[in-house]
């Protein structure tokens, strides 16, 4: 098989992509090797520093954490997704009095920095306006506001990628607005845009490690407690790499989804009409975010 | 607007370093994830494996948890003593590599295979199909979103401040020691980033509209 770039190799290639392969390979071991080296000779694999794995209060701890992390997770998804319901359904309005304000706002929302509206929500309105928010809420509705924007904008394309034939054939049939888009645009839209919305959703998940920052008790801020306990040897990389692991496998599950969700809508014949274009905006937007936050699709080969 | 201008020194001394921890991880980034990004399009399958391995490890680990890693765990290691400033940078550089590989590598398989074995037909060496054929085309499909992976990389340089970086996100600390609305103080952040994002957005906007046409 021939690749944009390379030719199917000949046996001087082949040697020479031998020789390429020995070499990576080297390096990338060294690197590992080297971190390993460094964890040995500072003597992280003391089994002293693993200890605390097998205490129970710790597990508990560990359990309540996760189920923080997931339950403000849970709250931002739902919350982000009326959102953005709400305002794509504010940004395709035929009214200009909801259009404009809609797209201010949710242009708003998109170029703040996540933490900065996460700080506006927590210093900010709690010292001044008196409103008591709690660090639990101040990260959901901030996450709600900048992921909901984006979703909003996801909507937005997926509704737009249709061909205008389907809401100009409903129009004809005599349906009325609001059944145009309930029966005819969203379904074939949200079919369109599902993985790229289930993407957006690995990017709320991992934006809730933000809550660390304004102490809200998820699985970042009891890492940072286990790690400075002293009694336990401050086993603070240790435990780093088990949080690690939990918030990497948690991400890789919903990317899998999305993937699979991909896979199937390429698969079926339905998604022909969508237009690739609008589709594309609507990714990249998807891509921009997931910078912000990380995450997304598995990328295929 | 007395909070902003009483405290304006604060303001441009914070933001000076936003962008400029925003200048070096953008750089930093964009050598590393056009290395990986090799990888990954490179005919040697082991290196195909582990530019996958990384982008998709680093794609699914929060960007907090990376910086909490090399704030908090780096130190342990002994390696170098390197400061908070240069820890972050490493941390930002690591982790948008992954999204510039995604954006280089896509591009590239934008070009149609044949426009490739046409140029190898024509006897085109792979330098010349590389910088000829092939690169001038994956640019148009490259740069727009790699403008949006920057943006998010000026967004994220705010995660810093969580860890003893100073800079944009860390004003409100020093705002409420000295007693000022702390609101009002955060807002201004707020239209400071608003004034460094939107003429990125406009730029990347106006590079997809121009370029997809042309695609």
């Amino acid at each position: 098989m021939t690749s944009v770039l390379y030719d199917v190799p000949g046996p001087r290639a082949r040697v020479r992509n031998g020789i390429i392969g020995v070499v990576g390979t080297l390096v990338v071991l060294g690197i590992l090797a080297f971190v390993v080296y460094r964890l040995a000779a500072t003597g992280q694999f003391d089994p002293r520093l693993w200890e605390w794995i097998q205490f129970k209060a710790i597990q508990v701890l560990l359990v309540e954490a996760l189920l923080n992390t997931l339950s403000a997770f849970a709250a931002a998804a739902v919350l982000s997704l009326a959102f953005g319901a709400l305002f794509a359904a504010g940004r395709l309005s035929e009214h200009a009095w909801l259009r404009g304000p809609s797209t201010a706002i949710v242009e708003f929302f998109r170029a703040v920095p996540l933490l900065i509206l996460i700080f506006i929500l927590y210093f900010g309105v709690s010292q001044t306006l008196g409103l008591n928010l709690s660090t639990y809420w101040s990260l959901v509705l901030g996450l709600m506001l900048y992921n909901g924007s984006v979703l909003a904008e996801i909507f937005r394309a997926g509704v737009r990628a249709l061909p205008r034939g389907q809401s100009e054939a409903a129009y004809a049939l005599g349906l009325r607005k609001t059944q145009v888009m309930t029966n005819v645009l969203l379904p074939q839209s949200l079919r369109a845009m599902l993985p790229t919305i289930v993407s957006q959703l690995v990017v709320v998940l991992k934006d809730t490690a933000l809550g660390f920052i304004i102490l809200y008790p998820e699985l970042l801020y009891q890492a940072r407690f286990l790690g400075s306990q002293g009694q336990l040897g401050a086993p603070i990389l240790q435990v780093a790499m088990v949080i690690a692991v939990i918030y990497i496998i948690l991400c890789l599950i919903l990317s899998g989804v999305a993937y699979l969700l991909e896979r199937r809508s390429r698969r079926s014949p339905r998604g022909g009409d969508i237009d690739p274009g609008e589709k594309a905006r609507a990714e990249g937007e998807v891509a921009a975010a997931q910078a912000q936050g990380g995450g997304g699709a598995i990328g295929g080969a | 607007m007395n909070v902003l201008l009483d405290n304006l020194d604060l303001y441009g001394r914070a933001f000076l370093g936003t962008i400029e921890l925003f200048l070096i991880a953008a750089v930093g980034s964009l050598v590393l994830g056009a290395v990986v990004a090799g990888m990954r399009v490179s005919p040697v399958p082991i290196l195909r494996a582990f530019g996958t391995i990384y982008v998709n490890l680093i794609r699914n680990t929060p960007l907090t948890l990376i910086l909490f890693f090399f704030a908090f765990a780096y130190p342990r290691l002994e390696i170098v003593d390197l400061s908070f400033f240069t820890r972050a940078c490493i941390g930002l550089i690591l982790y948008t590599a992954a999204f510039v590989c995604e954006v280089i590598r896509s591009g590239i398989n934008t070009v149609p295979v044949g426009q490739a074995e046409a140029s190898r037909a024509l006897g085109f060496g792979f330098g010349q199909t590389l910088t000829t054929i092939v690169m001038p085309q994956a640019v148009r499909a490259v740069v727009p979103p790699l403008t949006n992976v920057q943006i998010a990389l000026l967004k994220n340089t705010t995660i810093a401040s969580g860890f003893s970086v100073f800079q944009a996100g860390g004003i409100y600390q020093e705002l409420s020691e000295n007693g000022y609305n702390v609101l009002v103080g955060l807002l201004w952040i707020a239209l400071g980033f608003l004034i460094l994002v939107v003429p990125l957005t406009l730029l990347q906007r106006n590079l997809d509209r121009r370029w997809s046409v042309a695609k």
